[in-house]
């Protein structure tokens, strides 16, 4: 049979412009190779700047943010894709190739009603008639399962859920009858409860139309659900390339070995639990008038560590608010060490401020992009402990050290390190205060899973040497598995369930933190059948 | 940095305010006649005895042209200062304050900008007595309001970041925020409105000094001059025109350097924007 797509030697470069050096051409992708079948699937996987966003968009002709297709050859159909004229290439855009972007709320036009953009393609390629389409738009919101699906296209953008809106425009790719459709981290930017519907709604669509896709992820987990091959990717060139059975249970290279196991941090459970340092007790929490946390207690240990998991919505980073002093409570209270916290951040006493420490998501805006490492590390030494110039180097140099980092980086800025550096750096500011707590609001959730993973160990590490508490947010359950003590399932602002991990995790369940677990993607292929099969079992029994 | 990553428009904008630097620092040494001598007869054309000629009552053009930088410049350039320092201050206070203060400080500054700038002045400067210092400070208190704007805007998107958040959980003053963690993110823009503000407060000097409310004479300044020259255009003497040419180059150079300057703070330590 004959080839859908064929990529051969594929590169791609952009120019970059180092600070006070020459402008210089690097190569984003690099020699890749790989042929499609009609009706296949194929996962591109890696980490973020692996390339594969950009092997994804170039079987579209199409180089994001200056990046050039500068060799190789791309075949749709035995057709060179990189030869055609704009002109060409728009007949092909759409029509024959289409795309699915990772942020649906960012790529729909938030003045537009949903179906007028989903069938907007194919009208204007000529496919269908608007009558036509629009038929066959609520057949394929059908088929990806969208609620009312004959008026699902005259709602907004903004009317619809995250999911919802990302099956929209799974079916706005699907609508003119590709042959090729281009997902890109489709599930990446959903809670996990949600994802297994959209993915289950992607594999269904494409069976049924009998398109071929790139499915372009991070998640080994995921892809091993939907392609029948998969591509590793690291740095722009290929690792490994095979079927995905055989990547996931006999990868060969040391690389993919590593993303199949990558989970490696892990913590033994602490057993006794009755030394609380923190108490949150009763906490209600408002903005204005829509109430986020209501009735909310839990306590964490001392020395140990306490996960709270909730999906986005759930209230979890609000609570690290309340606790922080930035968002006073409108009802409850938050005890340290059996007294009563001040519940406003400007009533608290330096020394309360010292002991309460935050990790943020996002390194990146959590640090002054004008202040050196030194700086950024440098300022609570100053601030809490008063020292000063040559006392204060040898401090930065020792925590740089701690959190496993060179000392020379303390000359650097922010942008000058990686994501994971950037992360630790975060933890090192936390560590100079020599809190007795840490609060962790998924701090490794915008870091690629190696990275993460030694975030994760040197957050172990460091609770082992200094007796820290940590109060961990996340939606993640692998890493509540790999690291807490005790844990706490939210859900829309309430506690499901609090307790020791070893109960929390274990049945008997409550419906909602049965679904979270069961949602969270296995590393085997067919995993995602069987879980759709004893749901469907169990809502037959109920 | 090498001389050679400087693009070429920055090397012009820089010879442009270099030149008028250098007349204005060592305008005694450099002027052939002294300010407010008179020296010829009135308006004797450029080249033969004076370089540039001489003005309406027999001046060294030249000598006024180099005098003038000195006054114009400075001027310009404490007003703007001080309209800087006045406005980033007030506005980044209102950033981070929020609440009442920012109410009053911009209601405040709205009511100013609802004046027309050049009404109010010729108003207050009609009033007060006409010296130099009183100048300065009209002029910077009434562009200070364009950089409140300006600030207050660029501080409010920062104050919400989460390093801002960060330093608040800390526990740091109002001061620290303001000067520590939001200025040097906000300076790349207000460097860039610094240039353009500076060759406003030129105009502005010399629109003030046309009319006779500015610079007194026989001071000279470039604004004045063409004030002074002006009934020659009607008899085709360019007099008027060099003053006029002179403040048009220094704006210009200004903003040369300014989009280089900004251009660099940019790309350096990966800032914002």
């Amino acid at each position: 049979m004959a080839e859908l797509l064929e990529i051969r030697n594929l590169r791609i470069e952009a120019t970059i412009w180092p600070p006070g050096e020459a402008a210089r051409d690097v190569p984003i992708v690099d020699d890749i190779s790989f042929t499609l079948a009609r009706g296949k699937v194929i996962g591109l996987i890696g980490e973020s700047g692996a390339g594969k966003s950009t092997i994804g968009l170039a079987a579209l002709g199409y180089g994001r943010g200056g990046v050039r297709i500068t060799g190789g050859e791309v075949r749709l159909d035995g057709q060179d894709i990189l030869s055609l004229g704009r002109g060409g290439l728009r007949s092909v855009r759409g029509a024959r190739v289409a795309y699915v972007a990772q942020s649906a709320a960012a790529a729909f036009n938030p003045a537009h009603r949903i179906g007028d953009q989903v069938i907007e393609a194919a009208i204007r390629h000529g496919i269908l008639d608007r009558a036509a389409a629009r038929r066959r738009a609520a057949h394929l919101f059908e088929v990806l399962g969208l609620p009312d699906p004959e008026r699902f296209g005259a709602r907004y953008p903004h009317q619809v859920s995250g999911g919802q809106l990302q099956r929209a425009m799974t079916a706005m790719a699907l609508l003119p009858g590709p042959e090729l459709v281009v997902f890109d981290e489709p599930t990446t930017a959903l809670d996990v409860t949600t994802q297994i519907d959209v993915l289950a709604a992607i594999k269904a669509a494409i069976a049924e139309t009998g398109t071929a896709a790139i499915y372009v992820t991070h998640d080994l987990a995921v892809v091993a659900q939907v392609a029948d091959d998969i591509m590793v990717l690291r740095q722009g060139r290929m690792v490994e390339h095979g079927p995905a059975e055989k990547i996931i249970t006999d990868p060969e290279a040391a690389y993919t070995r590593r993303l199949v196991t990558v989970r490696t941090a892990e913590g033994a459970e602490a057993e006794d639990q009755s030394d609380r340092l923190l108490d949150i007790d009763g906490v209600t929490a408002r903005y204005g008038e829509l109430t986020v946390l209501s009735d909310v207690t839990m306590h964490l240990p001392r020395g140990q560590t306490l996960a709270v998991v909730g999906e986005s919505g759930s209230g979890k980073s609000t609570l690290a608010r309340v606790v922080t002093g930035l968002l006073p409570p409108a009802g409850g209270r938050v005890f340290y060490r059996g007294r009563p916290l001040p519940p406003a951040l400007r009533h608290r006493t330096r020394d309360d401020l010292r002991a309460i420490q935050m990790i943020s998501q996002m390194a990146d805006t959590a640090m002054n992009p004008r202040h050196t490492v030194a700086q950024i590390i440098g300022r609570p030494l100053r601030f809490y402990f008063g020292l000063r110039s040559r006392r204060r180097r040898d401090r930065v140099a020792e925590l740089l050290h701690q959190i496993e980092l060179d000392p020379s980086l303390a000359h650097r800025y922010p942008a000058e390190l990686s994501g994971g550096q950037k992360q630790r750096v975060a933890i090192a500011r936390a560590l100079a205060a020599e809190p007795e707590i840490i609060l962790c609001d998924e701090p490794t959730s915008a870091l690629d899973p190696l990275v993460a993973d030694g975030i994760l160990k040197l957050l172990l590490r460091l609770q082992a040497e200094t007796g820290t508490s940590y109060l961990f947010i996340t939606h993640d359950i692998a890493i509540v598995r790999a690291i807490a003590d005790s844990v706490a399932v939210l859900h829309r602002g309430r506690v499901v369930r609090f307790g020791p991990k070893r109960e929390v995790l274990a049945p008997p369940f409550d419906d909602y933190t049965d679904l979270l677990l069961e949602s969270v993607p296995e590393l085997r292929t067919g995993w995602l059948e069987s879980v759709l099969r004893t749901r469907r079992m169990g809502s037959a029994g109920h | 940095m090498t001389a050679r990553g400087i693009p070429v428009g920055a090397w012009i904008g820089l010879a442009g305010v270099g030149l008028a630097l250098v007349c204005a620092a060592f305008a005694p040494w450099l002027a052939p006649y002294g300010e407010s001598e008179i020296v010829g007869d009135i308006w004797q054309p450029v080249g033969g005895d004076f370089v540039l000629g001489t003005d309406n009552i027999g001046r060294d053009l030249l000598s006024r042209m180099i005098y003038g930088a000195r006054t114009t410049i400075f001027v310009a350039m404490a007003a703007t200062l001080l309209s800087f320092s006045l406005g980033t201050l007030l506005s980044f206070t209102a950033a981070v304050l929020r609440g009442w203060p920012d109410q009053a400080l911009s209601r405040l500054n709205d009511l100013m900008m609802s004046i027309p700038t050049l009404i109010f002045a010729l108003v207050v400067l009609a009033v007060l007595p006409q010296e130099m210092w009183i100048l300065i400070l009209v002029m910077a208190v009434l562009d200070s309001t364009r950089v409140f704007r300006l600030g207050r805007a660029v501080a409010v998107d920062i104050a919400v970041m989460d390093f801002v958040e960060a330093a608040r959980l800390r526990g740091e003053g109002t001061v620290w925020i303001i000067f520590r963690e939001i200025l040097p993110n906000a300076l790349t823009p207000l460097l860039a409105e610094f240039g353009l503000r500076f060759a406003f407060s030129i105009l502005f000097l010399s629109t003030l000094s046309f009319l006779g409310l500015g610079i007194q004479p026989p001071a000279a300044d470039w604004g004045g001059m063409v004030r002074d020259n002006k009934d020659g255009i009607i008899f085709g003497i360019p007099a008027a025109l060099i003053p006029g040419a002179a403040i048009a180059v220094l704006t210009v150079s200004i903003n040369l350097v300014v989009d280089w300057l900004s251009n660099r703070t940019a790309s350096l330590k990966g800032g914002r924007s």
